[in-house]
């Protein structure tokens, strides 16, 4: 008879300074990681549009630009560590610097496109919220054995589109709820 | 395929919970969509080897000793089967002992603390096993609703050995006469999983003349997934 997993509660307004006080856990790949470099910046928005200023936090967790996640011995080293977490700022904005991910497979031997995986932790959020991050005009997408889950109108909700005006920035908006709420996965 | 099953119903929280108000603008309100774990969700960041020792102690950091009940908090983390979680990052914060947070945005009229920032991280050993020595948190008013006071809680943050085994959750104390009235803990449908939230007093982890000791054992997701490995340890 398997455990129970314990039950999940809000993170609260005031985590800050334990959780997003050290810099180096935001850093997901160190200068010597393999791969094109890209800045993801992710914009957090409630219902009512507003942002999540200050009070919400977002883990990424990605594989490297060849397909194969860290281990342990990367966690404090300058290569590819796939992990990591920043708080919104006070436009509800957060930026991970990183690598863009390769392909992996899938789970039965299916394909997966390129892409990152997110923990949305917020006040006013009793469990964490997990959802995905593709690279639109990614070819790969159409043959990924998530997207396709995911209803075909609201598949454009995990895509970060490239800025046009600065090579390597992909930007994302993650709606909470409401309009174009964002799709979250049941993991 | 799910590798680790889902949990029972009831025993986690729904994120639509109108009596905490905070969730009204920000839960949700489409059904998630199932994912099968894939590779993403079963491999997980490990930090084994961050340099952290030291840092269990929140009661050093100032030029003396913090003001409150010293209190020591340990348990064990295991997965589903009742293996120990080995390696596993445990961070935790907290208010201080007249319930006020190190954080810009606490405005609680209640003294700061100099000697006691409220943070703490630990890896779990061999056995699973983690130890804090803090110093037990006040309880202290929200706007929530009038006149709220949350229960006296430590914040917990653990990684375990995939994605999917991430878990952020919050320890309470025995006999809190708040404890009925907190919306927070109370979102949990299941009798059984908000018990599960309490830590207990316990006189082996209670160090004489110095800390009382309080358990809070967690269960984090997570299953062997071969055969081959050894049998679960209870």
């Amino acid at each position: 008879m398997p455990l129970i997993p314990t039950a999940s509660q809000t993170v609260g307004p005031f985590f800050n300074f334990a959780l997003t006080a050290d810099a180096a856990l935001g850093a997901v790949a160190g200068p010597e990681a393999p791969g094109e470099r890209i800045r993801l910046a992710l914009r957090l928005l409630d219902g009512a549009g507003e942002p999540l200023r200050g009070d919400a936090m977002v883990e990424i967790w990605q594989a490297g630009a060849d397909g194969q996640f860290a281990g342990a011995e990367e966690t404090a080293g300058a290569g590819f560590r796939g992990f990591g977490r920043r708080e919104t700022d006070t436009d509800g904005v957060c930026v991970f610097e990183t690598v863009k991910p390769a392909a992996e497979p899938g789970s039965r031997g299916g394909a997966q496109a390129p892409h990152i995986n997110l923990h949305v932790f917020a006040r006013g959020l009793l469990r964490h919220l997990c959802t995905r991050v593709y690279f639109s005009g990614e070819p790969a997408n159409s043959g990924d054995e998530a997207l396709a889950l995911v209803p075909a109108e609201r598949r454009a909700t995990l895509l970060a589109q490239p800025s046009p005006d600065e090579p390597g920035l992909w930007r994302l908006d993650i709606r909470l709820q409401g309009e174009g709420e964002t799709v979250f996965f049941d993991v | 395929m799910k590798i680790y099953p889902p949990p029972p119903p009831g025993t986690q929280p729904e994120n639509a919970c109108d009596a905490y108000r905070s969730t009204l603008l920000r839960a949700p309100r489409l059904a998630p969509v199932p994912l099968p774990h894939t590779p993403t969700e079963l491999a997980g960041p490990r930090f084994d080897r961050l340099s952290i020792s030291g840092e269990s102690n929140l009661t050093n950091r100032g030029s003396a000793e913090p003001q409150g009940q010293r209190i020591v908090v340990a348990g064990k983390v295991i997965d589903e089967d009742g293996r120990p979680v080995r390696g596993a990052l445990v961070e935790i914060w907290q208010a201080n002992a007249a319930g006020r947070y190190l954080h810009s945005r606490d405005h609680h009229p209640a003294p700061l603390d100099p000697n006691f920032a409220g943070a703490g991280r630990a890896l779990t050993d061999d056995d699973g096993v983690y130890r804090f020595l803090t110093i037990r948190p006040g309880a202290y008013p929200w706007r929530n609703h009038p006149n709220a006071w949350r229960p006296a809680h430590i914040h917990f943050s653990l990684f375990g050995a995939a994605w999917a085994s991430r878990l952020v959750t919050q320890m309470y104390f025995p006999g809190d006469p708040l404890i009925p009235l907190d919306p927070i803990l109370q979102s949990i449908p299941d009798e059984e999983a908000k018990r599960r939230l309490m830590s207990s007093f316990e006189l082996d982890l209670t160090e004489p003349v110095w800390a009382l000791g309080y358990r809070f054992n967690i269960v984090l997701r997570g299953r062997e997934a071969t055969p081959f490995e050894e049998p679960p340890c209870r």
